[in-house]
């Protein structure tokens, strides 16, 4: 689905991404760990090809087509998706007629197809005529992205901490609702979805399983794994222990 | 004489005839034939569905004024003069014949405007709509404007001013006088849709009485050559009053509109609330003032810019004015371009930069406008849709 080679990436002149390489297969959903301002949310933008984010050096494949050339629209119609953290308010377009741009209706007329999906999220038909994320609860943010990106129904689903600030109500609703964008509640082999989620403190596993974890540190993708192995030395012993024991069994590789 | 509205950069009445050719009532239903386009563009619609009466004024001729409720009076500014005698009271009452040059030639040289009334109590099922119209080039079509709504009543207007598509230059001066009465409400939906060299004078005074209730929308998407108008609202003990303006200025327009509220009545209130776009070489000048008269009056004036080129100007001004100790005044301004962060978003979605950035520009305009009938309040939104899916 998603191949990474020896990315460099720049923002405002500054590198925020060196050599960083990461194989997303179809069906498989990965977390991605690390510290504040590791350079998690600059390798999401990166991908969907933000114009702030330029690439210096190496290349995206994106379901075999390298993409590193292209434009946002154009990632997003090949089909990525992506959930942000802090979406900005957009004055005078309503949350409905979002949704419905989501799926290509440019009409502005807020369908049924929208009104039925928005009960799911458990969003009544007056929160829909609402401007996008003006006044929202940071719940209501989550849930709206998640919202937009299943009305998208992307082959491959970017997460921006879908997990902080959420309470437990609410997050049982977000989880069960990435399961099904990302195919988690149907069998392997019939998985087509596939994901990257940034989580700061891995809730979002407790309610997904998913088949990587990744830690960043610095721009760089310290180590990969196990995820239940990868979280648990986390826990224990924050980032820099879990990339010691890591490196360890990685250099035994 | 505030900055930028010296009368010697104003339009030269001069240039512009008086003499227009004079349309019969019969010819009506060929005038609504041919510019049928451009009446329902500006929310005239020749039909008259769900309208409580109509008003028409080809150049200087009243083709129309046409009553579909009982209790509501529609006719030309001069007939009104001849049935009621009282009418002088309301006559350049609420604004001054000497204010200026404008003002002075529709004093000398009038050409009919409308007279829209309701009787005590009476309150509108569908709004009044108006249309004044300009199909001659040259002209000078020179209005005067009077709407009272009586005690109790309720009073809702939708009206246009529009140009001929043929019509390149034209001058129209407007005097409008509004009287809300004790515990009435008015709501006046104007929309302008000019020529690039058509100059435009509006002078507008509005009274609202105790209780009384004035919302004002002024909605201009087109070019024009020269636009200033600056409308003065007086509030009495209780009434509340608000002015919306919405405007997108392209190409050459110079636009320089504002409201002025005062609020010299005990517990009035008030609001001003402009969103305005500069595209092209266009150059607004966004007024409003404040003036807090009264105590317990309280009032909010915010004024919006969005810029969409580095030749293009906007000019915000906003003013407030408070002479005694428990006026509440406040204004918030702003204007900036269309963020990065927006426009990322969208494309996020699927958008092309070009799509998001008009989607942008159509939400800023996207106002909701509070206060309407809810059918006028969606037809109006519509219209407002329809002419921004048609900007660059």
């Amino acid at each position: 689905m998603l191949e990474i080679r020896s990315l460099d990436l720049e923002v405002d002149g500054r590198p925020v991404l060196k050599d960083l390489n990461l194989t997303i297969k179809e069906g498989e959903s990965h977390v991605l760990l690390g510290p504040n301002g590791s350079g998690k949310t600059s390798l999401l933008l990166g991908i969907l090809g933000f114009p702030k984010y330029k690439v210096t050096g190496g290349s995206i494949i994106f379901k075999g087509e390298d993409i590193t050339g292209l434009s946002t629209a154009e990632r997003v119609k090949l089909g990525m998706g992506i959930a942000f953290q802090h979406p900005p308010v957009i004055r005078g377009i309503k949350l409905g007629e979002m949704v419905d741009l989501c799926k290509g209706d440019t009409s502005q007329q807020i369908t049924q197809e929208t009104r039925t999906l928005a009960k799911k999220l458990h969003f009544s038909d007056e929160f829909l005529e609402r401007d996008v994320n003006a006044g929202f609860s940071g719940g209501e943010i989550k849930r709206s992205e998640i919202m937009q990106l299943m009305a998208q129904d992307p082959d491959f689903v970017m997460l921006d901490e879908p997990d902080s600030g959420v309470d437990i109500e609410n997050m049982e609703l977000i989880g069960d609702m990435i399961g099904e964008l990302l195919h988690r509640r149907i069998r392997p082999s019939k998985r087509t979805a596939s994901g990257l989620i940034i989580t700061h403190l891995a809730t979002i596993t407790n309610y997904i399983e998913v088949d990587w974890a990744h830690v960043m540190l610095n721009g760089m993708i310290a180590c990969s794994g196990n995820p239940n192995r990868i979280i648990s030395d986390i826990m224990k012993g924050g980032y820099g222990k879990c990339v010691r024991e890591c490196q360890k069994t990685m250099d035994r590789i | 004489m505030r900055k930028g509205m010296s009368e010697d950069n104003g339009p030269d009445i001069g240039k512009y005839t008086l003499k227009a050719e004079k349309h019969d009532a019969k010819d009506l239903p060929e005038i609504e034939d041919k510019y049928k386009q451009a009446f329902l563009d500006v929310g005239y619609d020749p039909q008259g569905a769900e309208r409580s009466g109509s008003f028409l004024q080809v150049d200087h001729s009243v083709l129309c004024s046409k009553v579909m409720q009982e209790g509501v009076e529609i006719m030309s500014t001069t007939d009104a003069l001849e049935k009621y005698s009282w009418l002088s009271d309301y006559w350049w009452h609420a604004v001054a014949p000497g204010k200026d040059v404008y003002t002075q030639q529709v004093d000398r040289k009038q050409t009919h405007g409308y007279f829209l009334r309701t009787l005590p109590g009476v309150k509108t099922t569908y709004p009044l709509q108006s249309c004044l119209f300009i199909g001659q080039e040259g002209l000078s079509q020179n209005v005067h404007n009077i709407v009272i709504a009586e005690e109790g009543s309720e009073l809702h207007i939708i009206t246009g001013c529009s140009v001929a598509e043929k019509v390149r230059s034209a001058l129209h001066l407007g005097v409008s006088e509004f009287y809300v009465k004790k515990n009435a409400k008015i709501t006046f939906t104007m929309i302008h849709n000019w020529a690039p060299e058509v100059e435009v004078r509006p002078r507008s005074g509005i009274i609202v009485e105790e209780n009384g209730v004035f919302i004002g929308n002024y909605v201009c998407l087109d070019p024009v050559k020269d636009l200033q108008m600056y409308p003065v609202t007086y509030c009495k003990k209780n009434a509340r009053a608000t002015s919306q303006s919405i405007i997108y200025a392209s190409k050459d327009s110079k636009i320089d509109i504002g409201s002025k509220m005062v609020l010299s009545g005990e517990n009035s209130r008030a609001q001003i609330i402009s969103r305005v776009v500069a595209a092209d070489h266009a150059d607004v000048t966004a007024r409003g003032i404040l003036i807090g008269s009264a105590p317990n009056v309280k009032a909010h004036l915010e004024c919006i810019g969005l810029m969409l080129s580095d030749t293009a100007r906007i000019y915000s001004v906003p003013e407030l004015e408070a002479t005694v100790k428990d006026a509440e005044l406040s204004h918030e301004a702003a204007v900036g371009r269309i963020s990065e962060e927006e426009i990322a978003y969208l494309t996020a979605r699927g958008l092309s930069e070009e799509e998001a950035a008009g989607a942008i520009v159509r939400g800023f305009l996207n106002v909701d406008i509070e206060g309407l009938p809810a059918a006028l309040g969606a037809q109006v939104r519509q219209m407002i849709r329809m002419s921004a899916e048609a900007l660059e």
